[in-house]
Parts: C-alpha cells; structure tokens; sequence
C-alpha cells in the first residue's frame, strides 16, 4: 500500500476512537468473558464461582443430549445450505437466460430477502398448524398425520423449509451478478465450441461462477448456524422439550433459561472456534481467487 | 469448415422449435421459484383478511374477505401484551428507532474509521485495522450470553442505547468503506493536498459526495439488518413499551402456544404482515443500489 496520505497525528486517532471503544466495550470485553468463565463454575445463585479447569468443556463431550444437538445442527446445516445454493443456482442461471420478464422475475425472487427470520417463523407456525395449516392439510390428504412441535422429524421438516424459503433470495442475487458478470464473449465461444447447453454449464459456466459459490457456502453455513434463531424459536414456540434445536439454540436456553453459566460459555467457546475455523478456510479461498483474477 | 457452414442452414427449423420448448420450459422454472416465494405471503394476506373462529374452523383462507381492516386496525391500534400498553403503532415506531439509528451510527463510526485506516499514516494502523476486523469473526448470537451480562451490568436493559449501540460492534460497516475508499483514485487527495485542501474539507467536499451510492447501499443493507433484529431486543427490552415489531411476534408466538383461547392468525398475519412492509418496500424500491451494495461486499 503507497498511498497518499494526511500527516496528521491526533485527528486519525479521534477518527478511530468511537469505533474502538464500541468494540472493546460491546465485543472484546464479553469475548474475554466467555472464554473466562468456560473455566469457572458458577453458583447458581450468584454467590462466587470456583476455577473449575476443562470441566464444562468435557461435560459437552460427554453429554449425549449435547452431542443429539450437534448431530442435529449438522445435518439442519447441510440440508438448508445445500437445498437453498441448489434452488438458488437453478433459479440464477433460467433469470439470466430468459429474456422476457427478467426485471419480473428478479424482483419476485430476491424481495424475500427483507422478510425477518422470526416474522417467516410466525408463517411457518401458521402454515404448519395442526388445526388449520395448509402444509399440514396437504399431508392429512395424504394420508399422513403432520404434527408441529410434537414430532422430532415433522418440526425439523419445517425448520428446514422455512430457513431455506428466506435464505434462497440472497444467493439468488448474488449468483445471478455472478453469472452477468461473466463476459460475454467467453459464453459465444463456449457456445462455439459445445452446443450442448447442460455440459456448457457445468465445462465453462460453472466453473467461473466456483468463486461465488465458494463465497456463498461460508455465508451459509454461517447463516444456518446463527441467523435461524429466530426461526428456531417461533417454531418451538419456545417450548423446546424434545424439539429439535441448534447449537446457538442451545447456548441460548443453558445460559438463561438453566442458568448454567459455565456450560452455555463453554459452548460459546466452541462455537468461536467453529467459525474462526469457517473464517481461515475463507480467506485463504479469498487469497486463491485473488490469485486467479 | 465446411461442415461447420452447412450445419446452421440444416438445423434451423428444429433448432428453432427446440429453443422455444426450452424457454417454455425456463419460464416455469422460474413461475414456480416465484410461486414458492410467494404463496406463505399470499397466504398471510387472505389469512388477515378473515375472522379469527372462521380461521380456527375452515383453516387458513386462500381467498379475501372482509375482515382486513378489522385485523390491521386491531394490529396496529389495539393494545396487546401482558402490561396492555403496547400497540403496534408503538412497536412500530421503536423498530424505525432501531433500524434507523442502527444504520445511521453504523455508517458515521465506520466511515469514520475506514477514513482514518486509508488516508492516514497511522502508527498502529495495522493492529487498529486487525482489531476491527476481527470482530467479523464472531456474531453477536455465539457471545450472547456475557454480552448481556456486560449491558446488564451498565444498567442498559430496557434503553436504546443498550438496545442499538451493542449491535454497532462489528466491522461489516468499516470493511465496506474500506474496500471503497480504496478504489478511489489517488490522484484526487494529492490534488487535494496541492491545491490546499486539509483532511476535513477533503473528507467533507469529496469523499462523502464520491460515496453517496455507497452510503445509501450501505443505509439499505443495515436499515433491514436493524429492523429484523431478534435475539438481542428480545433479551435487551423486557419492557414492552420498548418492544419492537419483530420482538412483539415472539409474544405473539407464545401467546398462541398458550392456547388459552382462540388464537387470533388474523391479527397476527395483519402483523407480520405490517413487520415486513418497510424492508421489503425498501429493498424493492432501491434494488439496483441494493444489489450493487450486497455483491460489493464479495471482494
């Protein structure tokens, strides 16, 4: 970096200030915090704690309703990043193809994106109903007897669709400046070169959209991981039991509903590292795909 | 070559008849992505149009009726919740406080920041950027719990400040500006500098105007993100006069779990309904800068 630059010695100083201090206050203070009292185990009733070591870490090895979440979260995350990127890629690439309607149908597909994840939880409790929902309707025709926060599977099925209903339009729009961003000439010659528009996609197309699609599964697994929460809770109509929920769910319920301090820290601390781990994996495919363009 | 020649002449009639199964056949892809997208918020819509027994006895409405305004009119003037003093005018209101404010301090402390990062010779510039970049690492949602502690422990809880300032703690903002401020020409801050111009009036007279499409992607993306806001107010405001419109749909939620009595889906879509207007008309209006601001950030 040579740029030109200011010589100034207090202004960039004041300038970063208000910033720094909101982080240190609002993230590395509570971060330090969390890391702390994963160690320690807390009184529940606020009288002291006691240096406790790796204990709170291995009571999340050990506990087999922890390890039933984990098993859950990964499965939830690999059914909503796959099905919405798949849905999404689908959607991207017939949107860039038609001529008539484009502007339409962008619209159409991308608007969801504003709805907020609890406001389509609330739809999905509606959709979903045992009295009156219409999904649920559609499976009593079919002979099958769909029950919402009562059947593991029937809740998971809804957490499912509802995540993947709102997570497709922001992969839609990133896929479809993707695909416009590809140069035009490329795609004549490609064309020149292989009539047969399913292998055109996946020898040329796909391969110079890979960065996009790279990009957007970090997003995603991001997104299924913490950004569901309010979709998690409307639908268990926060009445976990024997819901299905997910990780950050559950730190979530220990820390204020089982006030189990220590525990809900400790698997802070493990989500932290999850997504530390996500974030190197991404900057080094970040460096890559500077490299390639 | 001259096969490649002849192979259009021949293969035009057929060709042409397949293109037009093929559009056909694209047309309904996208007709039923479209349908897929639309028909839960079709659905609301009718839902809210009817009474809440007739909802509990037929299901949910495929068709309009005429209980609308009655279901509008009760979401948003008729005062709900435990303590009574909350209707959604006030909700809503508080979620404009929120996703404004949000958005409004977000792009002031990261401007701010990203100019100081760019354009300064800065002694601790590299620790300072890495600092703030390293908050993109970890959402709000995986420190939830000591976060709440901390604000607790100010005594914030129940007040925009503990509601709105928390959330301003990450780099998103400043990485955005970062990356722009960038791709600004060089040439201009020496300009600037020849012709006498000092840090402030350059900041002033030609950065802000240069990122005025930035600024406004940038209010969209973090207007939306303040107001579908979830876990954090529902922690933060236990207090109902503070809830806001995404906040009050877990009390809606659990009154329907309740059970207690007809669960009113009317009013409750009428709400929904209303939570999801000011984003979404937003996003809508502005989808050029919108599109523009979100794909920038893949960099």
């Amino acid at each position: 970096m040579k740029r030109a630059r200011f010589d100034h010695r207090l202004l960039p100083v004041m300038l970063l200030v208000p910033q720094l201090t909101i982080i240190a206050i609002f993230f590395y203070w509570p971060a330090w915090n969390a890391v702390h009292s994963s160690f320690y185990l807390q009184d529940p009733f606020g009288f002291g704690s006691q240096f406790v070591g790796m204990d709170n870490y291995t009571r999340l090895w050990t506990s087999s309703e922890y390890m039933r979440v984990a098993r859950f979260t990964l499965v939830f995350t690999l059914l909503v990043t796959g099905l919405s990127l798949g849905l999404a890629l689908l959607l991207a690439v017939k949107a860039d193809k038609v001529i008539r309607g484009a502007r339409t149908y962008r619209t159409l597909l991308m608007w969801v994106y504003a709805v907020a994840p609890p406001v389509a939880g609330l739809i999905g409790v509606a959709l979903f109903d045992q009295n009156i929902g219409a999904i649920t309707d559609l499976f009593a025709a079919l002979g099958y007897d769909y029950r919402l926060g009562v059947s593991y599977s029937d809740t998971a099925l809804a957490m499912v669709v509802v995540s993947v209903w709102i997570q497709t339009p922001v992969n839609f729009i990133f896929f479809l400046s993707g695909l416009q961003s590809i140069p035009k000439p490329v795609l004549e010659a490609a064309r020149i070169d292989n009539p047969s528009g399913f292998r055109r996609f996946w020898e040329v197309t796909f391969p110079l959209l890979a960065p996009t699609a790279f990009f957007l599964l970090i997003i995603n697994i991001t997104y299924s991981l913490f950004d569901t929460f309010g979709i998690i809770d409307t639908l268990v109509k926060n009445n976990p039991a024997s819901n299905p929920m997910t990780l950050v769910y559950k730190v979530f319920i220990d820390g204020f509903r089982g006030n189990d301090i220590g525990g809900s820290a400790a698997q802070s601390v493990v989500l932290m590292v999850l997504v530390l781990i996500l974030t190197v994996f991404q900057f080094r495919l970040l460096e890559r795909r500077i490299h390639y363009t | 070559m001259t096969a490649t020649d002849t192979a259009p002449v021949s293969a035009v009639t057929p060709r042409r008849r397949r293109l037009k199964l093929e559009t056909v056949l694209d047309h309904a892809v996208l007709i039923c992505g479209a349908l897929f997208m639309l028909t839960p918020i079709f659905l609301a819509l009718t839902t809210a149009s009817h009474d809440k027994v007739l909802i509990q006895r037929e299901g949910l409405q495929w068709a309009f009726g005429s209980e609308t305004l009655t279901n509008f009119n009760a979401a948003m003037f008729e005062p709900g919740g435990f303590t009574g003093d909350i209707t959604g005018a006030t909700m809503l209101m508080n979620s404009f406080i929120l996703g404004v404010g949000f958005a409004v301090g977000k792009i002031i402390l990261s401007m701010m920041a990203a100019y100081a990062i760019v354009y300064f010779r800065l002694r601790f510039a590299t620790l300072a950027f890495w600092v703030i970049f390293t908050t993109l690492l970890l959402p709000l949602e995986v420190r939830i719990v000591p976060s709440y502690e901390v604000i607790q422990g100010m005594g914030l809880t129940n007040s925009y400040t503990g509601l709105i300032v928390p959330l301003l703690a990450s780099a998103t903002g400043t990485f955005f500006f970062r990356q722009f401020f960038m791709s600004v020409p060089e040439e201009l801050v020496e300009a600037a500098r020849i012709d006498g111009a000092g840090p402030f009036k350059f900041f002033v007279d030609i950065l802000v105007p240069l990122s005025r499409t930035m600024i406004a992607a940038i209010f969209i993306i973090m207007f939306v993100y303040g107001w579908n806001q979830y876990l954090w107010p529902t922690l933060i405001t236990t207090e109902e006069s503070l809830f806001t419109l995404v906040r009050g749909i877990r009390q809606i939620v659990q009154a329907i779990a309740e059970g207690s009595e007809i669960p009113d889906y009317g009013r409750a879509m009428a709400l929904a309904l209303i939570a999801m207007i000011p984003p979404v008309a937003i996003v809508v209006t502005f989808q050029s800068w919108f599109v523009k601001g979100l794909t920038e950030t893949d960099k």
